[in-house]
């Protein structure tokens, strides 16, 4: 998608977990999944602040590339075209290890079903392996 | 004292190998703190990003929550020490022991009843070792906390301090406390460490150190789904990561002074070296002037006894 003339502005984005800045940069448009589904974001957004969910997080930035990544349950806040989004883990596709999220994914779904450690395992697998099939 | 030269150069030995020892350990412990402080940088978005959400929201709504609601009559108090799992780090575990005991009193003075959580082995054996209970404990990470760690943390303090405190215990195991104290040692910087107590809950909302006066800087939000449902899953994060930033300015400041420890051990190991030098020095020559002696005695007395034959 080509970045159109009538965005002025950029979005200044960082992608943050707990223990370390994952990805900061400008970008065009801002996907993530907040608990009332998924959100879209362009520049001039209004401030908003909001929960998200285990999910994936798109990000095309001003270059015109995506950027895709897995975050864990965290929080959207925009406010004057920055964005940041927080979240306890939040991992690039590019690092995330594929065969890795599988085993856990297949773990996760072979124990209790009906814990709720469980299905939150269940979603974060999920997630990170939508990160990286959307990645590719 | 006259011991022979056998046994200096035995001990000049021993102590060479000790200040092999603790050079190793001063070097380790140097380019660690590197790491820990990359570690503390690192986090510092993060706490930086959720301060700026919490006071946005908390200047946006009024709505209470449990995490910042003072209990009116406390009656018990949690406090988290934060020690090291190993020792040969000087002062650090016992100085942070020490503030904590000082809080201790001061909450009892108060009237309140204190509950003792503690991370790093040396503070958990420290309290045991006086038959005082610790609710609970955590150990194995005190050097590279990671967020995990904090997280559970936070989730067992956060469940004691949201716990009905005037019902018996029935059910949940959490052991319900009016406050939440955190004593952890402060890194100023590679000279100085601080230990620090601090309250955790109930949560003061500390305005961002931006002047909040300025009204642009904080914009009107919309809250999704709703503000209290925001507090309600800010509030715990922002509580874990205070821990985190307890836990890693802890390791910090453990692994300074593990290595400031260590730098006076290797340097005391040299004085040591040097003076035994000098006394196996002074025991050599010794020695060896009374062989001297013994050598001119003998021959004397041999040239007597021949004069005597003459």
């Amino acid at each position: 998608m080509a970045s159109d003339a009538s965005t002025d502005k950029a979005l200044q984005v960082e992608l943050v977990a707990a223990d370390r800045l994952v990805w900061s940069g400008q970008a065009t448009m801002v996907i993530a999944r907040t608990t009332e589904g998924d959100l879209g974001i362009l520049p001039n957004h209004a401030p908003l602040l909001s929960s998200i969910i285990e999910g994936v997080v798109d990000v095309q930035t001003v270059d015109g590339e995506t950027w895709v990544a897995a975050v864990d349950a965290g929080f959207l806040s925009v406010a004057d075209n920055r964005v940041s989004i927080l979240s306890e883990r939040a991992e690039m596709s590019h690092e995330i290890n594929l065969e890795k999220a599988r085993q856990d994914l297949e773990r996760a779904q072979a124990s209790g079903e009906n814990d709720d450690a469980a299905q939150e395992a269940v979603r974060r697998a999920e997630a990170r392996i939508r990160a990286v099939e959307r990645a590719s | 004292m006259a011991l022979s030269v056998r046994e200096y150069r035995a001990r000049i030995k021993s102590t060479e190998s000790m200040k092999k020892i603790t050079r190793a350990m001063e070097l380790i412990a140097a380019s660690r703190i590197i790491k820990a402080q990359q570690r503390a940088q690192a986090a510092a978005p993060y706490a930086r990003e959720l301060t700026r959400a919490v006071s946005a929201v908390a200047t946006f709504s009024n709505v209470d929550h449990a995490l910042t609601t003072e209990p009116e009559d406390p009656k018990r108090a949690a406090v988290l020490v934060v020690t090291s799992d190993r020792g040969l780090a000087g002062a650090y575990s016992s100085s942070v022991i020490k503030e904590a005991e000082r809080l201790v009193e001061k909450l009892r003075g108060e009237g309140k009843d204190v509950d003792l959580y503690t991370s790093g082995r040396k503070g958990e054996a420290y309290f045991k070792f006086r038959q005082r209970e610790v609710v609970q404990a955590w150990t194995g990470f005190s050097d590279q906390p990671t967020y995990d760690v904090a997280a559970e943390i936070g989730a067992t303090l956060i469940a004691a301090f949201l716990a009905d405190t005037d019902g018996d215990e029935s059910g949940s195991d959490a052991r319900p406390v009016d406050e939440v104290h955190v004593v952890y040692t402060r890194f100023r910087s590679m000279l100085s460490q601080e230990p620090t107590a601090v309250r955790l809950l109930p949560l003061e909302v500390v305005e961002g150190t931006e002047a909040p006066a300025e009204g642009d800087l904080l914009p009107l939000y919309e809250f999704e789904p709703s503000p209290s449902d925001v507090l309600d899953s800010l509030l715990p994060r922002y509580v874990q990561s205070r821990i985190f930033f307890a836990l890693l300015q802890a390791a910090a400041s453990e692994l300074a002074a593990r290595q400031k420890a260590m730098k006076s051990a290797t340097d005391n190991a040299d004085e040591l070296i040097k003076k035994y030098t000098r006394i196996a020095n002074q025991a050599r020559q010794a020695g060896i002037t009374q062989e001297i002696s013994e050598i001119v005695g003998g021959v004397n007395a041999l040239a007597d006894a021949n004069a005597g034959q003459d």
